[in-house]
């Protein structure tokens, strides 16, 4: 009864889906406020219908419904009750529920937040949500329904993925989601935009916090995954170029390039029709990232089984999406006014070069993940472009990106003084070069790669201290010395830095060993000892164990004690779990690999991984960031209903000091 | 007016090029060995570079060659697999060390484990491209004359064992 009273409630959402999607567009074409009023009440509903259907296939989990075919192949008895909660999006069907899920969560917040918006522009914002929740709902309900019976029902269920038994694996899901989905708020703003045929500063200020938190979010994912990889399948990496995790750095790379382009379309009235297209592919991309995870055309670890059927669905749904909008691009693009020329040294400049790196970098990375696809087509074999390629290409686009960041806060819009900033940053320069140069001399071990990386994220981090302290020296009375905006782009660019650091010594200075030991045995890596204690018999509530407690001893001092496991899951799966002596400057990872003579002793992998922990740090800095970018007061302030002539910006600068980004 | 249509012309092209890939099982491709002798081989085995193993050495038993190499993220995915049936004895598996190292091959397999009857080395690929092998890790299944039954890319599951591979198997054993 209730998993069908789920069902109801999905197909009511639809239904009030095609309501927002239809009435209020209507509306603002033919100026009825009564149509376009229809646009709020439309999208709380559509929240109200799709959380309860949520809200019914958590319930079937939680009492272990059987009869509901996606609920036993998911969970088991013995399944713990916060997987059964969070195996909801363990599998294909209920992940898309939860992606509608979110996507209503974001319609329902851009409906209660928008009132100071013209009316005619959100009930046109508003409809294209509709519009996409129309998709997303109708590819749920028709290709993957999750209230789907099993006759006759099971007495017991399959299990939920080993994988996914996990803290990481619990959360990554709907950070990534939030992201994807987050975008669509964006590109909702751009449709809407160019319905309107004008491109007002108000909306892309006021759209701006929205792309921030959906990147915040995207960033957040995208870590907790690459963090859930590197302790949960134990091969101590934490970056695969696996064509699921590119197709989330495909929208993350567009909205960074988006976030900035938006700074600048607001402030100066640029760029317009290049944010309308980031807008719109940042979105796009999330769509794709979702059909290549779902539809079975590229192989991968973490791909959802293949279903050709799915994989056309959203395809003729990214057709429509994209190519509708694109379309509506090309018609409407060429009459927004030109952009007014600016010197070649300017803000502008440096954000555009920005720009171009990053979607240069997401075209890089398309085409790395595409290549199969294309090979087979034009019948090259099945190849695909491995790490190397992605490694290389990567590095040589994102070096001259990271060298620039510094010029950008320091340079002043529509034109600047080369030598001017250059002698303001000389000192962080300076700071950097002598940083990097000591860090190299009293590391052994780091290549001339890694120290010139270093001496860059260096660079960035001085250099955005200049700015700040800059920023400090300019101080007026009665104005904040610091605004939101600012703090977050520091904080976002000092993410960067401390990204880079821990990179450039994971990647040069990490040792992987692989041992033979048995208990009573103890091995030498990096300087670390590892005394293997004991070996013993773990049960679980759904696997046993073979369980090593190991000693980690660094510096003569017993730094903690390791437990990693082999478990085999009742299920029948075997899975590692490796244990992490973790720590602020270097991580020492155990992992069991194989039982050797009988299981007398094992093949213990030691792997030591300076600054890893960094690389996760500078993400969490960067999303960081962008919420508390997303809380600058002055974009959330009422717009006024001005012209879309390109405004002046709105306050004074301040002498010789750049305006913010 | 021109350049506002780029992007959609650049979408066409990748929708168009995700449409050509829809339906393919990316893990399946089409060999025109199968149902072919396999190449002749003789390559050395691993850590025993004096003794070889030939194609003719192997004749009268189906067995899968599996391809793999220690640099291959996927192999270690399939790798639990294929220690799981050579250890309950469902399955006659030889492995061909692809492009490796014999010192990596050595550690990666005391690492996850040797489920191989007998480990033929190929450090150059050469057997690999007679075996058209576009990269690791892929199986063929060869039956006890010698042919080639059936080829598969990627890493294999248990699921592809049981409804691709024994069939194939059972078919060769009965006849």
């Amino acid at each position: 009864m209730m998993p069908e009273l789920g069902q109801v409630a999905l197909i009511l959402g639809l239904l009030l889906a095609v309501v927002l999607a239809v009435v209020p567009l209507l509306g603002a074409q033919l100026n009825q406020p009564a149509l376009m009023a229809v646009a709020r009440p439309a999208s709380y509903g559509m929240f109200v219908f799709v959380a309860i259907s949520y809200a019914m296939l958590t319930h079937a989990f939680m009492v272990q419904d059987f009869s509901v075919a996606y609920v036993a192949q998911n969970s088991n008895l013995e399944l713990p009750w916060y997987y059964r909660f969070s195996a909801v999006w363990g599998g294909h069907e209920g992940s898309l529920l939860l992606w509608v899920l979110i996507l209503c969560v974001w319609t329902l917040a851009l409906a209660a937040l928008s009132r100071s918006l013209p009316d005619r522009f959100m009930a046109r914002a508003l409809s294209v949500m509709g519009m996409i929740a129309i998709g997303f709902i109708s590819f749920t309900f028709f290709t993957s329904n999750p209230f789907e019976r099993h006759v006759p029902p099971l007495a017991d269920g399959n299990d939920l993925n080993p994988l996914l038994q996990d803290f990481g694996l619990i959360v990554h899901p709907p950070m990534l989601y939030m992201g994807y989905v987050g975008f669509a708020v964006a590109f909702a703003f751009a449709v809407a935009a160019l319905l309107d045929g004008r491109v007002d500063q108000q909306w892309v200020r006021w759209s701006r916090p929205w792309t921030n938190v959906a990147w915040g979010f995207l960033t957040l994912g995208i870590a907790l995954g690459s963090w859930w990889a590197y302790y949960e399948l134990g091969w101590g990496g934490w970056w695969f170029w696996d064509p699921v995790e590119n197709a989330s750095f495909l929208p993350w790379l567009v909205g960074a390039a988006l976030i900035h382009s938006q700074a600048v379309t607001e402030k100066r009235g640029t760029f317009k029709a290049w944010t309308l297209l980031l807008a719109i592919a940042a979105f796009s991309l999330s769509l794709l990232g979702t059909f290549l995870v779902r539809s079975g055309v590229l192989t991968s670890v973490h791909a959802f089984a293949s279903d050709p059927e799915r994989g056309t669905f959203i395809l003729v749904f990214l057709a429509i999406i994209a190519g509708g909008a694109l379309t509506l691009y090309a018609i409407r693009a060429p009459r927004l006014e030109p952009s007014p020329p600016t010197r070649l040294f300017s803000r502008e400049s440096l954000l555009l070069a920005n720009n171009i790196l990053l979607a240069v970098a997401c075209a890089m990375v398309l085409i790395g993940t595409l290549y199969p696809l294309v090979a087979d087509a034009f019948d090259l074999g099945k190849v695909s472009v491995g790490p190397p390629y992605f490694g290389l290409m990567f590095t040589v686009l994102m070096a001259p990106l990271v060298v620039l960041i510094p010029f950008g806060p320091m340079t002043r819009w529509s034109g600047d003084d080369v030598g001017t900033v250059f002698a303001s940053l000389r000192t962080a320069l300076l700071l950097a070069v002598i940083g990097g140069a000591v860090w190299w001399i009293v590391r052994s071990g780091l290549t001339l790669k890694a120290a010139l990386g270093i001496t860059a994220a260096l660079w960035v981090a001085f250099g955005t201290f200049a700015f700040l302290r800059r920023r400090w020296q300019l101080r007026q009375p009665g104005r904040p010395y610091f605004t939101a905006e600012m703090v977050g782009m520091s904080l976002a660019h000092l993410g960067v830095a401390v990204f880079v650091i821990g990179v450039m010594f994971a990647e040069t200075l990490n040792v992987e060993r692989d041992v033979r030991m048995a208990p009573g045995d103890s091995a030498e890596v990096a300087g670390y000892t590892i005394k293997f204690t004991e070996l013993r018999h773990h049960e679980g509530p759904n696997f046993v164990a073979d369980e090593g407690v190991f000693e980690v001893w660094y510096n003569g001092k017993l730094s903690s004690e390791q437990h990693p496991q082999k478990r085999q899951y009742l299920r029948g799966q075997v899975m590692t779990e490796a244990a992490i002596d973790a720590g602020f400057f270097a991580d020492f990872y155990i992992a069991m690999g194989e039982p050797l003579d009988n299981g007398q002793a094992w093949a213990v992998r030691l792997y030591y991984k300076p600054y890893i922990r960094w690389v996760w740090l500078g993400a969490l800095m960067m999303m960081l960031g962008g919420f508390i970018a997303a809380c600058e007061r002055r974009l959330r302030e009422p717009v006024k209903r001005s012209a879309e002539a390109p405004a002046p910006v709105t306050e004074p600068a301040l002498p010789a000091l750049p305006e913010r980004a | 007016m021109w350049r506002a249509l780029i992007p959609l012309i650049v979408f066409a092209l990748i929708g168009a090029l995700l449409w050509s890939g829809i339906g393919n099982d990316p893990t399946l491709v089409p060999s025109p060995l199968v149902g072919k002798p396999a190449p002749e081989f003789s390559a050395p085995v691993l850590n025993e570079p004096q003794r070889s193993i030939s194609k003719q050495d192997l004749l009268g038993q189906p067995y899968l060659l599996n391809v793999f190499a220690s640099w291959c993220p996927a192999c270690r995915v399939e790798h639990p697999v294929l220690n799981d049936y050579a250890q309950r004895g469902e399955l006659t598996i030889y492995g061909l060390n692809y492009k490796d190292l014999p010192e990596d091959a050595n550690r990666w397999l005391a690492q996850f484990g040797n489920p191989y009857a007998g480990i033929l080395v190929d450090p150059e690929g050469r057997i690999g491209l007679d075996f058209g092998v576009y990269g690791a890790p892929e199986t063929f299944v060869i039956d006890a004359q010698g042919t080639i039954v059936y080829k598969h890319i990627g890493p294999l599951t248990p699921a592809d064992i049981e409804t691709k591979i024994k069939p194939l198997l059972q078919g060769d054993r009965s006849s």
